[in-house]
């Protein structure tokens, strides 16, 4: 069943809304600035409107309706308690540009977020601009820049990234106009320290990683690591993505970095909405802690108010403070969970994925590591030889039997990849009937093929014809009779 | 008892056997000593769900939530019951990035209508589906610009555009081979006379801001035309509920539109989130940044949605992306389709009509008190830049208006840092302040000019 377009939905004339009457002078507007064409809007009733985004709710999944496995995304429970606060009207009525004298109870909440959140990596302080992870990476990769240039390194101009990295990464650093170098990774799934040492020289700006890494193993040699990049003058860059694997078991700081990124939709369980809002605040050694973006949250004698003074600033990354209701979210969710409670959320993370992992291990190929932190990766590669079945088949199959499948085809340096993360949400039972229903997938695969080609057959729509999506681009509706004139 | 974990002792237990591992504390292993956290940083407890909720509520009190005649980027508008209540459902909220077509239809047919609309209102070609707000939007859009010219290296702006767009725009092009150059302009608007002399062979093109910093209606005649000539490009930035009244970014000749729907059913939320949007000519299509959802067929035949055009993004092309925008603001857009939905084209044209009036109201007052006029005598829509003669004066009156619950506007100069703003407020009339404000407003300034 199709549900129309909103605008196919529309009939000339109706209705949704009704403001108020104006009750001062209405004014005219120039001629030579007045817009000419109208722009053809849907018109609908309230009831139209309200069923129509109903409906197209019932059509998407959410982790709300399921399990929800994507690996690096760590699509944990949101809590229902972060979305009660991030709409108490205290917060949504609040204008940026207030005097502080009236929002400080926004600026404490935020300052304390920071707090928190420097005490979770070991960082110093931080930042609350950038709105989402990549942002968050764009932003780090600034302060690492602007460091260098006022350190008289300004001829630094390499970062490197594992192959196995997140897309963004070498896409923020080349947006900072660093050339990207990649690191390999070793039989043991970590970084090639032979392959690290090649690239140290006095052109590297810094190396990204995440850790554990997107294999869902921790980088062993990292204290190592840190040490051999400092000495060759580089910093050390925290991708957060995987935070979640070891919060209060290990801190980024001591492990030798200089600028982290978090992602608060991941780790900090607000809601991803669909791709957005997050929040991918920054946070930073002492050195780095002057480069931070503008404007810093300060508390003198118990008031809060932003600072601007900052003259090695790299200045501001977003309009206004960063996306505040996220940041409302993950501070309840923090202050809910307490710092003992975000290490046993990691704890359970990393014994959920452990326990998937065990019971798929006989199923599908994992190329890397025995144990696993948060997420591990599997191959589909074996069964792909075997019987034709790929990676995506399996995945689709899934989308059958009511699952978000997991993260597929990255990191990709696996081949047919599958990276799990259950994340701390799953109960046990969960994780049985997820590795049941691998299990009779996979079976499926060996006896009858066509099923998971033909998959999914139960969804409202079957697989879709990207390429043509691609070729031919259709990216708006245009009505289909004209009544222009 | 660890809220949000689900796990009963006993699972636990028999969790670890399933792994043969005698404790959790094994899985960590290869955390080396020397990184292990100290367990004594992490013992503070949490609170409970009921306690949670006094101790934000408690913060949030702290706030004052009063009457704001601020604008300046962030609007405090009418937004319809029905548009929370349909953006805070359950699946919308708690979704991924829509990867896999087939269960995330709702979402992305919401994107694809979204798109659609951000199309109707500026005119362009296409739209993303979304960016993370309206001034690193103009990042991307002078990001498109350089890509689109050979060469290029310097991206104009008008120095009447929002402080905050110079400084985000200043931030991203630090530290690269990018020349953020201002245009200085005079008597409060841009004029295409103050482009003479600045149109090298380096420059990509120019970023302007419509209505601007100051509440100002530009008049874009003949600029698209002078630009392309020299290889420019023009990029305008509107309020999206300006684009009722005044002309499109299309109908100016812009390459390329873009802004912030914030106006368009997000509250003010010490702002954000918001929501970038970005729509450009069909030539440029493929040089966009972000999302974009595409429509296709699945293979029952039936009309499908799907993120298409991924060839520019970060997660296949790395290091050579348009952009490296993963997240954007997936649910402000959905909400602003919501809003729009509801509203249609004439709410929006009555909210923009009911400003703008509401504005001439308060500043035909104010004007007629003495000590303060408009600062420059240009066209302004539902927001205008007062002059005032003394400092005091506009403190004094800003005084007085708080203690009434009114925040009577934002002091440029705490934005530009320019002294010659010292003197200058911004105040922003939405069509959500009532007759009986705008009156307490003026008696209150009446008073504080006495």
């Amino acid at each position: 069943m199709i549900e129309p377009l909103v605008f196919e939905l529309s009939r000339c004339a109706r209705r949704g809304y009704d403001y108020p009457s104006c009750d001062v002078p209405q004014v005219d507007v120039p001629v030579a600035l007045k817009r000419m064409k109208a722009a053809a809007l849907p018109e609908l009733s309230e009831l139209d409107v309200v069923r129509h985004f109903s409906r197209l709710s019932n059509r998407t999944f959410g982790v709300d309706y399921g399990v929800y496995p994507l690996g690096s995304c760590t699509m944990k429970y949101n809590p229902k308690i972060n979305e009660k606060t991030a709409s108490l009207e205290a917060f949504t009525h609040i204008h940026p540009l207030q005097d502080s004298d009236t929002v400080q109870g926004a600026l404490k909440l935020m300052y304390r977020l920071l707090e928190a959140l420097s005490t979770v990596t070991g960082m110093s302080w931080g930042s609350l601009q950038p709105s989402a992870g990549a942002h968050g990476e764009y932003t780090g990769l600034k302060i690492i820049k602007a460091y260098h240039l006022a350190n008289n390194q300004g001829h630094r101009n390499r970062v490197i990234v594992p192959v196995s990295a997140h897309g963004t990464n070498p896409a923020s650093a080349a947006l900072n106009g660093f050339e990207i170098v990649e690191v390999a990774t070793d039989e043991r799934g970590l970084i090639d320290l032979t392959s690290l040492d090649a690239l140290l020289d006095d052109r590297i700006a810094a190396i990204m990683l995440t850790n554990p890494n997107t294999l869902g193993l921790f980088e062993r040699d990292i204290v190592l690591i840190a040490n051999k990049v400092h000495q060759a003058g580089g910093l050390l860059y925290y991708d957060g993505a995987n935070l979640n694997a070891i919060m209060g078991m290990a801190r980024p700081k001591d492990m030798g970095f200089d600028v982290v990124h978090l992602n608060l939709h991941k780790t900090f369980s607000t809601p991803h909405g669909g791709g957005g809002p997050g929040a991918g605040p920054v946070l930073v050694s002492k050195p780095l802690v002057p480069y931070l973006p503008k404007p810093d949250i300060v508390c003198v004698d118990g008031t809060y108010r932003f600072d601007w003074d900052s003259s090695l600033s790299i200045g501001k990354v977003a309009g206004f403070w960063g996306n505040f209701l996220v940041l409302v979210r993950a501070y309840t969710y923090i202050v809910r969970m307490g710092l003992h409670g975000l290490r046993e959320a990691s704890r359970h993370a990393v014994l959920n994925a452990n326990y998937l992992l065990a019971k798929l291990e006989d199923l599908l190929d994992h190329p890397y590591g025995n144990f696993c932190m948060h997420e591990f990766v599997l191959s589909a590669q074996s069964l792909k030889d075997e019987t034709g079945v790929s990676a995506l088949d399996i995945a689709k199959g899934l989308l059958d039997c009511n699952y978000h499948p997991p993260t597929i085809y990255f990191p990709l340096i696996v081949h047919e990849a599958m990276m799990f993360e259950p994340t701390e949400s799953e109960s046990m039972e969960n994780l049985d009937i997820l590795a049941d229903t691998l299990r009779m997938l996979i079976q499926t695969a060996r006896t009858d093929v066509a099923v998971l080609k033909r998959a999914p057959e139960h969804t409202v729509i079957g697989r879709v014809d990207e390429v043509l999506a691609a070729k031919s681009p259709v990216l708006r509706y245009v009505r289909k009779e004209t009544t222009e004139g | 008892m660890i809220p949000y974990l689900p796990h009963t002792e006993a699972e636990r237990d028999r969790m670890l056997q399933a792994i043969k591992v005698a404790s959790v504390d094994e899985l960590f292993d290869d955390i080396p000593q020397d990184v292990r956290a100290d367990a004594a940083l992490f013992v503070q407890k949490g609170l409970s769900e009921a306690e949670t909720l006094s101790h934000v509520v408690e913060l949030a009190k702290l706030n004052r939530a009063l009457i704001p005649f601020l604008g300046m980027g962030s609007y405090d508008r009418i937004i319809p019951a029905a548009v929370a209540s349909l953006s805070s459902l359950p699946a919308f909220v708690t979704a991924y990035t829509p990867y896999q077509p087939e269960i995330s239809q709702g979402l992305l047919q919401a994107i694809f209508e979204y798109q659609t609309m951000m199309c109707e209102l500026t005119g362009m070609d296409v739209s993303n589906a979304s960016l993370y707000d309206g001034w690193s939007a103009a990042a991307e859009a002078a990001s498109m610009m350089l890509a689109s010219k050979r060469k290029s290296s310097t991206v104009l702006v008008s120095d009447t555009v929002h402080p905050f767009m110079i400084e985000v725009l200043q931030t991203w092009a630090k530290g690269t081979d990018v020349l953020i150059r201002i245009i200085k302009t005079t008597g409060g608007s841009f004029t295409i006379t103050s482009l003479e002399g600045t149109l090298q062979d380096s420059v990509a093109g120019l970023i302007v801001q419509n209505p601007n910093r100051y509440g100002i209606v530009e008049d874009y005649s003949s600029l698209s035309e002078l630009l392309h000539q020299n290889g420019c490009q023009l990029a305008i930035s509107s309020d999206p509920v300006s684009l009722a009244l005044y002309k499109s970014q299309a109908e100016w000749g812009a390459d390329i539109a873009f802004g912030d729907t914030q106006p368009l059913g997000l509250p003010i939320s010490f702002g954000g989130p918001s929501c970038g949007y970005l729509a450009v000519r069909k030539e440029m299509m493929r040089k966009m940044p972000g999302r974009i959802v595409g429509q296709s067929v699945d293979n029952r035949g039936n009309r499908a949605f799907v993120l298409t055009l991924q060839a520019r993004e970060q997660h296949i092309k790395r290091e050579r992306a348009t952009s490296n925008i993963c997240s954007n603001q997936a649910l402000a857009a959905l909400t602003t389709t919501i809003h729009l939905s509801l509203i249609g084209w004439e709410g929006l044209a009555e909210a923009a009509r009911q400003s703008i009036a509401k504005a001439k109201y308060l500043a035909d007052a104010l004007t007629s008190i003495g000590g303060m006029e408009l600062a420059w005598k240009q066209p302004y829509w539902c927001e205008f830049t007062l002059r005032f003669s003394s400092r005091e004066l506009m403190e004094r009156m800003l005084d007085n208006l708080k203690q009434s619950g009114i925040l009577g506007g934002v002091r440029l100069a705490c934005l530009t840092g320019n002294p010659d703003d010292n003197n200058l407020l911004v105040v922003a009339v939405t069509e959500k302040r009532s007759k009986a404000e705008l009156d307490a407003y003026i008696e209150i300034a009446r008073r504080s000019a006495l």
